[in-house]
């Protein structure tokens, strides 16, 4: 195994192959060997195939070879979330409904990933359909902690912050709905980033609830996160949302790192109960950091915030029971009970009953009720009236700073188990997160710390306004550079699967 | 319960729903081709498959197709509204949702004014125009094995997918009142004007035997007298102009009896029977679906700018009912030509005929007599049969500079109309031209009266009718292509006789 590749970071590693220090197929090589060495513990990877990992590899270095302009993170693994379809792997979004579909296109995103000369090595384990905080949805079983085994690695897309974390991959993709890429990050001690919505296509994106949806970056690091974030994102004429606009210079904004001068919020509605001490103690000393720097910190309110929990569980479920509307046996995936006796509604019926957790027809359920004649205006359309307000919070806190801060979760990793029966308890894990998916602006988790009681990851969230991107990049560098003086290195080089 | 009894004592309002496919060379939501007939499930792609993480994206042909016949309407434009999504499951329709509009129309509050003859002249009504939306098509589900090709008894069921996603404009009308007994006449009128509408607009060829206008008849009865409407019933895919004459016609009998005999009319859906021109009961609409319509977070707003809805309706070409008070002015028509021009559907192909060339009584007299018995022996509307305007006015040329008879252009008719090509073609390859070359008439008409001195001295002794003998006989030698009227000429000039 060669450690020393894998410690590189993905820019150093991009470099060292564009340099001829080393090659794609090496480091792919070092990856899948780490890949099959810990995700026996970790379950980070729902499906690795070693020969279609080195063959993109064999291919990238084919095209290096041959003089082509490849970007920074040619040659550089990734690991994928199983929620985007690739042609040349299955994808289930951990669904049963899905098991051993092979989907016969790329999503715009993947189609990016390998245009950008990155090499995927396999498609991470997921909440089923993005519905969860947790990886415990997963009809293939939880994903572990790489910090803690008996701690939930977040979610939805906690099979990519643990293979990151655990070292298996240098970057990994994700999507963010209500907090699927922020939650994990924190609790993983990673960054990672929701971009604007409509920022990063969606085509190919097994959709949850279409108008929150926004494929972002895992990375150990913010400038890797961006370098990840500008190779796949921009716009996509086969998504009518995604946004004719160039992508936020984030890979410039990391690289600077500074604050001074900038206007920084605290959003006042995210602290005090719920919120686990230590959580509160990191939070707050990056704050002071930040001061320290140059910022201008001021306290900000956004009383319309305290809604967009119960807005978000009408508005996502809603949409979701439409879009898994098309999992009927008819086309694809699962087919239950057609035995040449049953009608086609009798089979479509058996295979959503068998193929779908009951994560997922909670919510379906839910989405389907909120939606009926009757209900409407008092669910989904009082929700979409929340969703305004909270839009308008933003944009007044906007006007007087520019960015805002908050921490990305109330409490650190929480035991696996410990949330599966109680679904509000679970879904609180997304408080902090959830209004800038409302809103369609972006932002970033970064680490900023171990909470004192329990020695796990703490993330601090950067909130800015939709297409300011580079905002969340330019402080969440400006606090790692500062913290890793502090820890003197990397965050992540403390947890017990790093190299 | 006979038609005049039932018109006696109720009163029928009329709503009609119309979809028709769009001629677009594109699918609604995606670039899949639409040619009709093509082999099942060839048309097909993951958006219109509804492959998971497949989006639409609006075709803008289809929009600008929508927007033209809303001011061809005379509708006003919205210049804001979403497409939503109509959710139910059904095998054939690959997303278990269709997109299509609800509350929002693209195109409102217009009207259509029809002609209809009655015993006392033309008699003009104005339907109005509730909305024009756009929507997509389902795919086509055939039910085997069974012997009712129904799905009810049937052993499987195929579908084919190829229809799934064509552009659909629905067309719906107000309450259409006061029409009385004239109402199957008003309907049918009202499918009329609509069809050459779309026609003369070019958004639709619209082939009714291959589906492409779809006609759904609300019918309910009021006593005369009474202002309250009575319950409809709502008879689905009535396909062709005389069907939707008889299915209100059979609505209105079957409505009546039911409320002379004291019963109550039941708000249901019913099915149009081709063959007994029937109407049998379908699903009760009181056990209906909830669609649980909601915006489709998939689409962006359609907004049309004023100046290109202004520059849409500045480049309308002239539309039927203009068309038909200019061309009656024009040709000088009485309202009875005007009519059996309208009936037999040629209006449009004389007017194009016309502007190729042709005299316009000429025209019409080819089209309404020896064109529209072609097409009704071979049971295709007139429009269908394989001849173009411009070729029927080049039959009339060929006949008007005396190188066809008329019994010789019906010939090249035969000749156009078995696809051996144009009317040029024909008669050359046929060897139809006329004789009227006067050294190969003059031969003919001498070697006549050679052979029959009898005949011609009869003639000469001023017999002038027993010229029609010698006529017969150069008619015999030309094979029939002399022109009868001049060999006449010549055999009296050379026989020394005043015609
Ligand atoms: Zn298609």
């Amino acid at each position: 195994m060669n450690n020393d590749l894998i410690r590189l970071s993905a820019a150093e590693l991009g470099a060292a192959i564009r340099a001829g220090q080393t090659s794609a197929v090496e480091a792919t090589r070092a990856y899948l060997d780490r890949i099959a060495a810990v995700d026996g513990d970790v379950n980070a990877f729902l499906h690795v195939d070693d020969e279609v990992a080195l063959e993109q590899a064999r291919a990238v270095d084919a095209r290096i070879a041959a003089g082509e302009e490849t970007g920074p993170l040619a040659g550089v693994p990734v690991a994928h979330k199983d929620v985007f379809t690739t042609k040349d792997m299955p994808t289930t979004a951990a669904s049963k409904i899905l098991e051993g579909w092979r989907p016969p296109y790329d999503a715009t995103v993947t189609e990016r990933l390998r245009d950008a000369g990155l090499v995927i090595l396999g498609k991470t384990n997921m909440d089923e359909f993005a519905m969860g905080s947790s990886t415990e949805n997963s009809a293939y079983g939880p994903t572990r902690n790489p910090w803690d085994l008996d701690r939930i690695p977040g979610g939805s897309s906690g099979g990519s912050s643990a293979a990151v974390a655990a070292f298996e991959a240098p970057l990994a993709t994700g999507t963010d709905t209500g907090g699927s890429i922020r939650q994990p990050a924190a609790v993983c001690g990673l960054v990672g980033a929701k971009p604007t919505y409509g920022g990063s296509s969606r085509y190919g994106l097994i959709a949850f609830a279409s108008s929150l949806d926004t494929p972002g970056p895992f990375a150990r690091n913010v400038l890797d996160a961006a370098l990840l974030h500008e190779a796949f994102s921009g716009h996509d004429p086969r998504d009518s949302t995604s946004i004719d606009a160039p992508v936020p210079p984030v890979v410039e904004a990391a690289r600077r790192a500074d604050v001074a001068g900038l206007r920084i919020g605290i959003v006042r509605e995210f602290s005090g109960e719920g919120y686990q001490a230590g959580v509160l103690q990191r939070f707050n000393e990056a704050v002071e950091l930040l001061e320290s720097m140059g910022a201008k910190v001021v306290e900000v309110s956004c009383p319309s915030f305290t809604t967009a929990l119960p807005a978000y569980y009408l508005i996502a479920p809603s949409e979701c029971s439409s879009n898994l509307a098309r999992f009927d046996a008819m086309r694809y995936g699962l087919r239950v009970g057609d035995d040449g006796t049953r009608s086609a509604e009798e089979v479509m019926s058996l295979t959503r009953a068998e193929g779908f957790g009951p994560e997922v027809k909670r919510r379906i359920i839910l989405g389907t009720y909120a939606l009926s004649s009757g209900y409407y205006d008092a669910y989904y359309g009082s929700a979409q009236q929340v969703r305004t307000l909270i839009k308008r919070d933003f944009d007044a806190a906007f006007e007087h700073v520019d960015v805002l801060v908050s921490p990305t979760t109330p409490t650190t990793a929480f035991p696996l188990g410990e949330r599966t029966d109680d679904p509000m308890a679970m879904y609180l894990a997304d408080l902090c997160t959830i209004p800038t998916n409302l809103a369609g602006n972006a932002a970033l988790s970064v680490p900023c710390g171990l909470a004192p009681e329990d020695g796990l990851p703490v993330g601090l969230q950067i909130m800015a306004p939709a297409l300011a991107d580079d905002r969340t990049y330019r402080v969440g560098a400006a606090v790692e550079a500062a913290l890793r003086d502090a820890w003197g290195g990397e965050l992540l080089a403390k947890n017990a699967y790093a190299v | 319960m006979a038609y005049d009894d039932a018109l006696a004592k109720y009163e029928p309002v009329l709503g009609l729903e119309t979809h028709v496919e769009l001629g677009t060379r594109s699918k609604m939501f995606c670039s899949c081709a639409t040619t009709f007939g093509a082999e099942p499930n060839t048309q097909v792609c993951p958006v219109c498959l509804a492959l998971p993480g497949s989006l639409p994206v609006v075709n803008g042909t289809a929009l600008e197709s929508a927007i033209r016949l809303g001011l061809a309407l005379n509708c006003s434009i919205a210049s804001w509204c979403r497409f939503a999504r109509k959710n139910y499951f059904y095998p054939d329709m690959p997303k278990n949702y269709q997109i299509s509009q609800y509350d929002e129309p693209l195109c409102f509050d217009g009207h259509l004014d029809v002609v209809v003859d009655t015993p006392e002249g033309p008699r003009e009504f104005r339907v109005e125009i509730e909305r024009v939306h756009m929507e997509e098509d389902t795919g086509k589900t055939a039910h085997l094995g069974g012997a009712t090709g129904r799905i009810h008894g049937a052993e499987y069921s195929i579908v084919d997918y190829n229809r799934a996603g064509i552009p659909l404009l629905e067309i719906v009308t107000k309450p259409i009142e006061h029409t009385g007994e004239l109402a199957p006449l008003v309907a049918r009128a009202y499918v009329t004007e609509l069809r050459d509408l779309v026609r003369a607009l070019g958004i639709s060829d619209v082939r009714m035997e291959e589906g492409s206008l779809r006609c759904d008849v609300n019918v309910s009865l009021m006593p005369r007298g009474a202002t309250e409407w009575g319950t409809r019933s709502e008879t689905k895919n009535v396909n062709s102009l005389r069907s939707v004459e008889r299915a209100v016609r059979y609505e209105i009998q079957r409505h009546a009896a039911v409320l002379d005999s004291g019963g109550r009319v039941v708000q249901e859906t019913r099915h149009f029977q081709e063959n007994t021109g029937g109407t049998v009961a379908g699903r009760s609409k009181e056990e209906a679906q909830d669609y649980r319509y909601f915006p489709d977070p998939d689409l962006v707003p359609v907004a049309p700018s004023a100046e290109w809805v202004e520059e849409l309706r500045a480049g309308l070409p002239e539309l039927p009912a203009a068309q038909r008070r200019r061309i009656k002015a024009e040709w000088n028509l009485s309202d009875e030509e005007l009519r059996d021009l309208v009936n037999a559907d040629a209006i449009g192909l004389v007017a194009a005929t016309v502007d190729a060339g042709a005299p316009p009584a000429e025209a019409r007299k080819w089209w309404l007599n020896e064109l529209s018995r072609r097409a009704t022996e071979s049971e295709v509307e007139l429009a269908a049969l394989s001849i173009t305007p411009a070729q029927v006015a080049r039959v009339v040329e060929l006949v008007a500079e005396g190188s066809l008879t008329n019994k010789l252009a019906r010939q090249v008719i035969d000749g156009v109309l078995a696809g051996e090509g144009g009317p040029d073609e024909v008669v050359e390859a046929r060897g139809l031209k006329v004789v009227n070359d006067d050294s190969a008439l003059g031969a003919a008409v001498d070697q006549a009266i050679a052979d029959n001195p009898d005949v011609a001295e009869k003639v000469r002794g001023g017999k002038i009718a027993a010229a029609g003998a010698l006529v017969g006989a150069v008619m015999k030698a030309t094979r029939g292509q002399a022109d009868a009227g001049r060999a006449r000429a010549l055999i009296l000039e050379r026989l020394g006789v005043q015609g």
